[in-house]
């Protein structure tokens, strides 16, 4: 087994793009399992399914009010990161604004989508996935061609690591994903369930035609999903690029992960989503943290299958949405 | 039939149409991506959009590599048993696949492909399947003596028409089942599948028939594919090869046996004289992605139904 951990710290990609990095001094398959590291591994799981739970959120929202799966949302994601890089490295401005311009210019992006693909395409479902899978492919050559295939490394806006508790140590760029990623989705939680858009948005989920013959306009409130789920996705990338160094082909890795999680936490629950992604990141960083990553990807994956094949409708799934 | 001919004639001079040694491969890529678009074309008679087939491609590919290095089996042998290997996945993934539809599928495909796909870069199955680097040194197709002369079918000019006469054999075969009372029922499946059912067609089985021999003869092209290579890798059979096939057959369009060759074969030309010329090779995907896109919006029924059109109109 040596060969096996001399290679396994090296942060592993694969179809999930960069898993978060593993703690160091990882001793080989099943060698340290000390309860440091379990509560080092929860806490990495955390950074994890913060991000994660940003991107599925706004694929979910996307997909209960338009009926579109998105596959190019990997790629809003790399359009956050490459923000970041952009206005934080390149342009010198604040970590802060950064990713506020990450979060506004993905945003109107998704805008731009909605008008130009998603919307003549409303009532073709695998026309929305097709157009979505070449937006992906003209995304990642329209990045690599911008700003080449290697990776661009962004310098962390602090270096400091925040001590939970001896030995648990967790990065403060990790607790700022974490925080942003609590504030937001506590934000669009009451934004839906007491505003009037919210109201709208929901409607427009549980049945279209019901709510346009109530008044509710379908393209007013796709716009508005469309905003919020790239915004979201751009804002993870955004806040992401110190640690994962954004590249071209980033967008493939989370989108995946992304679809794991929309399918065991039941295709169109935005709550479902939360707690999906953040039993996946579980999954993942402590199988990636005791055997090895390709494992890891392969966990994931099976477990998404035997969801699929036992609860159809996802973990917190409604019956008849599919 | 004056058109079958020239097809015929056009599709036997190739490799001595071609301008270089690239050329005559791409041939041969060609014929084997052929069969691949067609078998992938016979899955989705059922309505069923699979994100797997190129994984299925890689299982027959990875059967007959080793059956005919590990077991010493001649290639002849060993790629049927390499198609039969990939029908037999095939078979045992519509158990769990098949509980599914649309979206579902599709997504289930991808993950049932996926979980494949990584166990060949498993480390821990690194002595059956090679890791990461995959298999090397495959045998490649036994030479002949015909006549006192030696047909060696590395060259691409020579494997060409072997590739040629094996996957005009399957596209023939694939014909016939559409044409078939099974074909029939594809159809059926696709668009009315209740009523299907309810005057007792088995639309799970009809499907599963489907699933299968679409398999198979990916697998045969596979196989084909890794006796000419020599050598394949777990990343041959990346999703990204997949979103290739979806591409020339969306382009191409389904409704027509050779809508998916169409685009196959239009798609490759303009990939690989024009863009390749042009020296872009970073912006391709975005050409490839744009052609997508315009072809979604504008062109959904295909190219095949340009053409279509323009029979109707030639022949009234």
């Amino acid at each position: 087994m040596g060969e096996a951990a001399a290679s396994l710290p090296v942060p592993y990609t694969s179809v999930f793009g960069p898993v978060p990095t593993v703690v160091s001094g990882f001793a080989g398959p099943f060698g340290v399992r000390s309860l440091e590291l379990i509560l080092q591994t929860f806490a990495n799981a955390a950074y994890a399914a913060s991000y994660l739970a940003l991107v599925a959120v706004g694929l979910v929202l996307i997909f209960g009010v338009m009926g579109i799966v998105n596959f190019a949302h990997g790629e809003l994601y790399m359009l956050g990161a490459y923000a970041t890089f952009y206005f934080y490295s390149e342009q010198q401005m604040s970590f802060l604004v950064a990713v506020a311009l990450g979060l506004v210019l993905v945003g109107a992006f998704g805008l731009l989508i909605e008008r130009g693909l998603f919307r003549p395409l409303r009532d073709n479902p695998l026309g929305g996935l097709i157009a979505s899978i070449g937006l992906l492919l003209c995304l990642q050559a329209a990045a690599a061609l911008e700003f080449g295939t290697k990776k661009k490394p962004v310098v962390a806006p602090t270096q400091e690591i925040l001590t939970l508790l001896p030995g648990v140590t967790l990065p403060w760029t990790r607790v700022y994903v974490i925080l942003v990623a609590v504030g937001l989705l506590t934000a669009l939680w009451i934004f839906l369930k007491r505003s009037k858009f919210g109201w709208a948005l929901r409607a427009c989920a549980q049945d279209p035609e019901a709510a346009a013959l109530q008044g509710i306009s379908m393209n007013q409130t796709a716009r508005l999903a469309m905003f919020i789920g790239a915004g979201m996705a751009g804002v993870a990338g955004a806040l992401t690029a110190p640690l994962v160094e954004p590249e071209p082909h980033m967008g493939h890795g989370i989108i995946v992960a992304a679809f794991i999680v929309i399918i065991v936490g039941g295709i169109g629950s935005l709550g479902g989503a939360v707690i999906a992604a953040v039993l996946y990141a579980l999954v993942q960083t402590f199988v990636t943290t005791y055997w090895n990553g390709v494992m890891a990807d392969i966990v994931g994956l099976l477990l998404m299958l035997i969801v699929l094949v036992v609860k159809p409708a996802g973990l917190f799934g409604v019956k008849d949405r599919a | 039939m004056l058109f079958a001919l020239a097809v015929a004639a056009v599709l036997l001079a190739l490799p001595h149409l071609a301008a270089s040694a690239e050329q005559r491969e791409l041939a041969v890529f060609l014929l084997i991506n052929a069969l691949l678009v067609c078998s992938y074309r016979l899955m989705t008679l059922t309505g069923e959009w699979s994100l797997a087939h190129v994984v299925m491609m890689g299982v027959g590919a990875y059967a007959s590599a080793l059956i005919a290095k590990r077991l010493g089996l001649p290639v002849p042998v060993a790629l049927p048993l390499g198609a039969a290997v990939a029908g037999l996945v095939a078979y045992i993934l519509s158990f769990p696949l098949l509980r599914m539809q649309g979206f579902y599928f599709l997504i289930g495909s991808f993950a049932a492909g996926e979980v494949i796909r990584l166990a060949w870069r498993l480390s821990e199955l690194r002595p059956i399947f090679g890791g990461p680097k995959g298999i090397r040194s495959i045998p490649g197709w036994e030479d002949w003596q015909l006549f006192g002369y030696k047909i060696a079918w590395w060259s691409a000019a020579n494997y060409y028409y072997l590739a040629l006469g094996i996957v005009a054999a399957s596209l023939f075969v694939l014909w016939r089942i559409e044409r078939s009372r099974h074909g029939l029922v594809f159809h059926a499946l696709h668009w009315q599948d209740k009523l299907a059912e309810s005057v007792a067609v088995d639309a799970r089985g009809y499907r599963t028939t489907a699933l299968v021999a679409a398999s198979a003869f990916a697998g045969l092209a596979g196989g084909l594919l890794a006796h000419y290579l020599g050598t394949i890798s777990p990343n041959a059979f990346e999703v990204s090869r997949m979103v290739d096939v979806l591409v020339w057959v969306i382009v191409g369009g389904t409704a027509t046996f050779y809508g998916p060759i169409l685009g196959l074969v239009v798609l490759t030309l303009v990939n690989e004289l024009v863009l390749r010329s042009l020296g872009v090779d970073q912006a391709r995907p975005l050409f490839l992605g744009g052609i997508l896109i315009l072809a979604i919006l504008f062109l959904p029924q295909g190219l095949e139904s340009l053409v279509e059109k323009a029979r109707a109109r030639i022949w009234g």
